[in-house]
């Protein structure tokens, strides 16, 4: 199908950008990627009044590392991402993440900031900005504001963001020597959305795991902390924190699978990304 | 630049076109029906199949989920202009020396992500081979022979550079 008309403005800086949000006669909608957006709009599933254009923006894109934080600029590409050695240094839990998104031509367009601003629940990058306990900057009619992660994701394809915000950097903590992090996720085909996926992190404190954060996906409207699991892995125990995935998680069946197989699918991920977090950082 | 009609200058195939377009066709749309260049087909118009991937900028993209007005000022490569500059003559060659194709419709989506990955250079595995090009569909092959022929032109663009 084709989309419903709209009109197209490509924003000059990011105050134009809000500005043009406050589209009087309609809905307006920010274009970043567009490879969840343009399906979106070419299914008709969505029909905005206006597309703004954030790709001509100065700044918005880059990976830096400052203060111990990797700041990821909303508008830098998946495919940058993942060829980033800063990324693969400092942030290796996207590293892992990033393969498993989609397919190349689509990690080409596709950006982090629109990956976690759409907060598709079956999204790899949400649920690793909720396991490394990252925030999101964003900026709106009222300034800038700095949300966590944790207070982030509200509900289906919901998020702290209003109808006049833009999500402008995603920070997350810098990994140290004791970072550790585990990534595993079941599809049935390479690329599509997740059935069931994990994004972990965690602390090595001498033989042991502190600071464990579980953030599940495809399991909920948002992505799901395990935290009775969270703490069964601090306590050493695998199997408890499998158990424990049962109290952790309700998620309701889809086309793919039903709740249980998804409880069940999420305890096979836990073993394996529990392996990962306890091998030492090469 | 901000309304339904959206002026664009653009370079597709190493021409220069400028034309006025409606803000929500689609890049493949303004290629197929403004240009006439038919080679870049249209399946799902998800994202999904791959049959519109098309160059911009160097960049392997959806034509389906990039906008025509988004590409004022831009590079776009087609399948006919890359396969004008003997780019891909070698892989062409493969496809139907080895049965790679066999209706057509996902061959020229196909062709430009293997040469994505074979541009690396060096040889792929297979399974690369196949990563790279899950985001294609194709109805008729069953990919084995597919990926036979991306397999053997990187193995012999490799050997010719030895
Ligand atoms: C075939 C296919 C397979 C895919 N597979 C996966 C997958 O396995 N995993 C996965 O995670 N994703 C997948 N995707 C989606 C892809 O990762 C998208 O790129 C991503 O979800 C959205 O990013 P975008 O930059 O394309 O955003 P857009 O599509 O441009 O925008 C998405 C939404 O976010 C809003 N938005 C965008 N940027 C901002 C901003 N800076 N501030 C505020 N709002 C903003 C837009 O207004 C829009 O509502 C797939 C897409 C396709 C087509
Ligand atoms: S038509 Fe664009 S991916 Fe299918
Ligand atoms: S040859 Fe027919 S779809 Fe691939």
């Amino acid at each position: 199908m084709k989309p419903a008309p709209f009109a197209y403005a490509k924003a000059k800086s990011l105050d134009h950008a809000i500005a043009l949000l406050a589209h009087p006669d309609g809905e307006a909608r920010l274009l970043a990627g567009g490879q969840s957006l343009m399906a979106t709009l070419n299914m008709r599933l969505s029909a905005p009044k206006l597309l703004i254009d954030l790709n001509g923006i100065a700044g918005l894109a880059g990976i830096a590392v400052k203060n111990g934080a990797v700041e990821i600029g909303a508008m830098t590409r998946h495919a940058e991402a993942e060829r980033s050695p800063d990324i693969a240094r400092h942030a290796p839990l996207i590293a892992l993440a990033m393969p498993h998104i989609g397919h190349s031509a689509i990690r080409n367009r596709g950006t982090l900031g629109g990956s976690i601003a759409f907060a598709d629940p079956a999204a790899e990058l949400p649920a690793c900005l909720l396991a490394l306990g990252g925030e999101v900057d964003i900026a709106g009619p009222n300034g800038t504001r700095t949300v966590k992660a944790d207070d982030f994701f509200k509900g289906l394809f919901e998020t702290a963001l209003g109808a006049a915000d833009v999500l402008t950097t995603i920070r997350l903590p810098a990994a140290t020597n004791d970072t550790r992090v585990g990534f595993a996720e079941y599809a049935r085909r390479h690329g599509d959305y997740a059935m069931v996926g994990l994004a972990a992190s965690a602390r090595a404190a001498g033989q042991r795991l502190a600071g464990v954060r579980l953030a599940y996906f495809g399991v909920g409207n948002v992505p799901v902390r395990a935290k009775a699991a969270e703490a069964a892995l601090a306590d050493g125990s695998i199997d408890d924190a499998v158990m424990a995935l049962a109290t952790d998680l309700a998620p309701s069946g889809d086309v793919q699978a039903t709740g249980a197989t998804k409880v069940h699918l999420a305890g096979v991920l836990l073993r394996r990304a529990a392996k990962q977090l306890t091998e030492t950082r090469p | 630049m901000s309304g339904h009609d959206c002026d664009i200058t653009l370079t597709v195939n190493g021409e220069r076109v400028t034309e006025r377009v409606d803000a929500r066709q689609t890049l493949v749309d303004f290629l197929r029906d403004d240009l006439i260049l038919t080679g870049s087909h249209v399946g799902c118009e998800h994202g999904v199949c791959g049959a519109c991937t098309v160059r911009v900028d160097g960049v392997l993209v959806r034509g389906c989920l990039m906008l025509a007005a988004q590409c004022d000022g831009a590079h776009v490569e087609t399948i006919e202009g890359v396969s004008d500059l003997g780019e891909i003559a070698d892989l062409q060659a493969a496809f139907e020396k080895r049965n790679a194709l066999q209706c057509g419709f996902c061959t020229p989506g196909m062709l430009l992500t293997a040469q994505e990955l074979l541009a690396r250079g060096g040889v792929p595995s297979r399974e690369t081979i196949r990563e790279q090009i899950s985001g294609n569909y194709c109805r008729c092959t069953g990919y084995q022979a597919i990926v036979d022929a991306i397999e053997s032109v990187a193995q012999t663009r490799a050997g010719a550079k030895r």
